[in-house]
């Protein structure tokens, strides 16, 4: 549709918006921007909980807004409304100009919008093809069904989320782009309890961009998984405290090379000064087994995109390759303060947000061993099956949870353990890495930073580490 | 529209589709915030915020819910019609009524609304801490985490059988940490945090020499050896542990199956009879309080250990009738609904005899660790089970020194933590989480790297 079509003093979404668009970073440049940003989005989600037998909750939500963001030199001004009117989004670029006190004559070209990128073409039939409350709600049912094999079983949990985000992001350097992204998550959670004894498990799914993902899952693997889970640590005894070996197990397992060192290859680390890879680029900072990557293109996976927040196709980031630094995770910030070339990495939780370098798909490369040959290779420490969550301090010391652990006794897994912490520092720890599994795969999860809680996925295949601290008791 | 005519809206719009009974939250807000680095603004943000969330029983009482930021006429409508669509899956196994208490009177503190004092100011402001933190101490190379925010908001809740409470307030937050540099070690970290109820209010000059001491005082560090501890919890630790176990007063966390307590809990003896616990969201320390549940039911103080039992538990609207009592005001609103403590005041009973009072953080001579601050919560809690198994900050007092832990874990059950309290100090300290004095505990497991 042409532009000059549809003159609206509003943003319409499903519409050409070009105009309006024009017209707001037209006065932003006016008053002395450097660059402007607009980022709009409209949101549909819902999601359903099930209880034991029972659905307990269904909560729809709907919202919309806009973020916009003005950059000044290296400073920016960042203001969000609820307002997509012409007036309520010029209000908010005057706030912003006033923020960031620009009173320069100096005045930046902006010679209009680009061709429409519209990556939302084939995505408006998504919201039809999601599943409804009624068939979502059954299939939780089924699956809290499935949990409950015997009477140690004393909490059974289900849990869905939809969500469903239509954007609309145009800047001074004329890109302007529409999407629409679909995630959908569903978890399974229990808690056994027998005499003083307690456990849980859970296990969590999720996709992007595959309206049919949830009908596909296979409740009743998740269901004997978790439940496996939750009898194996039921009786387990706490893990005594120390230097050991461990092995770390692939899909989840990858949330520690996220936290740990992921992090820490972002620019805004660079931008704090809180990262002691900074200038380690094209050094060694693994082991030389190790191959990270972080991308937002495989098909399907929670962290992929078709655009970033700002407007920029994903690539594929080889960002440590065979122990050597190669890359850090950039966003149009990171570039203008750190001079590391965007990656199409810029994202947010949502318009209230401005847009951060973040994590997308983010694995440790496969490497050529069995699961056996690393547990074989042990002859006293710990197998990590499932994490937990975990955190980094500013200093870049880690923490993290193990859910389901097992003692390794002479290369031979034995009684498993409970209460163990894998704590450690990135830059001590990646050159201890010394073997990858030939069985990458990966894992959905949420990463709260700076810009918000966004999408990403996890992942590694099996990987030695050669000494670690085991916290317990 | 304000919270008036967003009500009048409501009920028109829920007339129009034949709605009977009807509630509603909502907040409002205008926040601004400013980060610096190394003298030059960094981000600086404003943000323009509504949120309303709608419930509609249905002709079967069954509750339906949808949350929207679109509070025009016609975002009203959808939210109600979505609202009404929702409420076919309502719970049917636990029915949720208004909270009988949404028209009783409430206690608004006296304190006066601030006015912004607007995004240049906040931002001389925070140049000026950012300088001054850096110039106090050599090793002190940068303040990576700072921040100077300012917010103003009005929540609303009412109903369709005419409750309608309305508050606004103002609230200002400073945060700085800052990192220190000396060759040859490693980095560390330390910071503060100071809230008042706006940007003038806000001691800064104690945040600025809060964060400099936390920070230096970490500079010479060693390894801890793993093994057993006598442990001093520092007011803000032992809060942040009570809040992370506070399911075990939670009475939806105990109809839930997730909570260590169940619903005959009350009269349990958890810890020394020397140890009082409230929750108090109205304490006039409390900047963060608010009068009103998410339900509308008023704000108040409540015992929940007294002399180490168990004295009550929190409720909502739903919990508070299926346990046959009121509603404590720790609700949220939403489909299924949450319930939370507000603030947490610790103190020593008048049954303290059995306390080692020689046992003082200032004073005592004999080996302890002295935990500052609590790390990982989320990550280290297992609120079901009673474990815990998380990073800290703090010292290892010995032969007279004080030498700060490089890394280290503290693990131990919440169960047995409170029975092995063996004091209870008598000086409280205010928190940004509530009040609590040095609470010291026998034997917890340290892991560390010596």
């Amino acid at each position: 549709m042409l532009s000059s079509q549809i003159k609206s003093n509003e943003i319409v979404f499903g519409s050409c918006n070009k105009d309006l668009l024009e017209e707001i970073i037209f006065y932003a440049i006016g008053l002395g921007a450097d660059f402007v940003e607009i980022f709009i989005e409209n949101t549909d989600n819902s999601s359903v909980l099930a209880e034991e037998d029972f659905i307990t909750s269904v909560s729809p939500s709907f919202g919309r807004g806009a973020g916009i963001r003005i950059f000044k030199g290296k400073k920016d001004g960042f203001v969000s409304t609820n307002d997509l009117t012409k007036h309520g989004l010029m209000r908010s670029v005057s706030q912003a100009i006033e923020m960031l006190d620009i009173t320069d004559n100096k005045r930046e070209l902006f010679n209009g919008l680009n061709k429409h990128r519209d990556y939302s073409l084939s995505k408006k039939k998504w919201i039809n093809e999601v599943p409804s409350i009624h068939e979502i709600s059954e299939k939780l049912l089924v699956s809290t069904k499935s949990l409950k094999k015997n009477n140690k079983i004393i909490t059974r949990k289900g849990s869905y989320s939809r969500n469903l985000q239509e954007v609309i992001i145009a800047s001074s350097d004329g890109t302007y782009v529409s999407d629409i992204r679909l995630h959908q998550t569903v978890g399974l959670n229990v808690i056994a309890s027998d005499a003083q004894y307690r456990s849980s498990g859970s296990r969590r799914f999720g996709s992007s961009g595959m309206p049919n993902e949830f009908r596909l899952w296979d409740h009743e693997k998740a269901a004997n998984d978790v439940f496996e889970s939750s009898m194996n640590m039921l009786y387990a005894d706490y893990v005594d405290a120390g230097q050991m070996p461990v092995v770390l197990a692939n899909k989840f397992g990858g949330v520690i090379f996220h936290e740990a060192c992921g992090h820490l290859l972002e620019t805004t680390q660079i931008e704090r000064g809180t990262t002691p890879f900074e200038n380690k680029l094209n050094e060694k900072i693994a082991h030389e087994s190790v191959t990270a990557i972080d991308e937002g293109i495989s098909e399907g996976s929670f962290g992929s995109l078709s655009v970033d927040d700002e407007g920029m196709e994903p690539e594929k980031s080889v960002l440590i390759k065979d122990g050597i630094l190669k890359k850090f995770i950039s966003d149009r910030a990171g570039e203008l303060r750190t001079g590391h070339k965007r990656t199409g990495s810029g994202r947010r939780q949502n318009y209230s947000f401005a847009a951060a370098s973040r994590m997308r798909n983010t694995y440790i490369a496969k490497g050529e061993y069995s699961k056996e040959d690393l547990i074989n290779s042990i002859s006293e420490g710990l197998y990590c099956k499932s994490m937990g969550g975990g955190s980094v301090g500013a200093t870049g010391q880690f923490n993290f949870a193990v859910e389901e652990g097992y003692l390794i006794k002479n290369g031979k897994l034995t009684s498993p353990v409970k209460g163990a912490t894998l704590i450690g520092e990135a830059k001590e720890v990646m050159p201890k890495i010394s073997m990858c599994g030939n069985d990458l795969e990966l894992a959905p999860g949420f990463c709260g930073s700076i810009s918000g809680s966004v999408n990403v996925t996890v992942g590694q295949p099996h990987i030695k580490v050669d000494s670690i601290t085991v916290g317990g008791r | 529209m304000n919270s008036r005519e967003i009500t009048t809206q409501i009920s028109k719009a829920a007339d129009f589709l034949n709605l009977k009974k009807w509630d509603y939250g909502a907040s409002f807000s205008n926040d601004y915030s400013v980060q610096v680095d190394k003298g030059e603004a960094k981000q600086l943000k404003a943000s323009q915020k509504q949120i309303l969330t709608i419930r509609v029983w249905n002709q079967s009482n069954l509750v339906g819910i949808t949350t929207t930021s679109d509070i025009s006429e016609s975002g009203i409508k959808k939210a109600l019609k979505q609202a009404n669509i929702a409420s076919d899956f309502g719970n049917k196994n636990e029915s949720t009524e208004f909270s009988p208490l949404a028209k009783d009177p409430i206690k608004v503190k006296e304190v006066k609304k601030r006015n912004p004092v607007g995004i240049k100011k906040l931002l001389t402001v925070l140049r000026e801490a950012e300088v001054k933190l850096l110039e106090s101490h050599e090793s002190i190379k940068s303040v990576p985490y700072n921040g100077l925010s300012e917010s103003f908001f009005e929540r609303v809740y009412a109903n369709s059988e005419g409750a309608f409470r309305s508050y606004s307030k103002s609230q200002a937050a400073l945060y700085l940490y800052a990192r220190a540099e000396e060759k040859n070690k490693k980095p560390r970290s330390s910071g503060s945090v100071k809230l008042g109820y706006g940007a003038d209010d806000i001691d800064i000059e104690s945040c600025i020499k809060e964060a400099s001491n936390k920070t230096i005082s970490h500079l010479n560090y060693s390894s801890i050896k793993t093994d057993k501890y006598l442990i001093c919890f520092s007011p803000e630790s032992f809060l942040t542990i009570i809040n992370a176990f506070s399911s075990m007063f939670n009475a939806r966390s105990i109809i839930d199956g997730v909570s260590l307590s169940n619903k005959n809990s009350i009269g349990e003896k958890l810890s020394t009879e020397a140890l009082n616990i409230y929750d108090d969201g109205l304490h006039e320390k409390n900047i963060s309080s608010t009068p009103f549940d998410g339900e509308g039911t008023p704000t108040k103080r409540l015992c929940l250990i007294n002399r180490g039992r168990i004295e009550n538990f929190i409720h909502s609207e739903s919990t508070a009738r299926i346990f046959k009592t009121t509603p404590t005001g720790h609700a949220g609103l939403g489909s299924k609904v949450s319930v939370s403590p507000d603030w947490i005041i610790v103190e020593k009973s008048d049954e303290n005899f059995d306390l080692k009072t020689s046992l003082d953080h200032s004073t005592y001579e004999g080996e302890f660790v002295y935990i500052e601050e609590l790390n990982a919560i989320h990550a280290g809690v297992r609120a079901s089970q009673g474990s815990f198994s998380l990073p800290f900050d703090g010292w290892l007092y010995k032969n007279g020194k004080k030498i700060s832990i490089e890394s280290a874990t503290v693990a131990g059950d919440i169960k047995y933590l409170l029975k092995n309290i063996v004091n209870i100090e008598s000086s409280q300290e205010v928190t940004t989480s509530g009040i609590s004095p040095h609470i010291w505990v026998d034997e917890l497991s340290i892991t560390g790297d010596a």
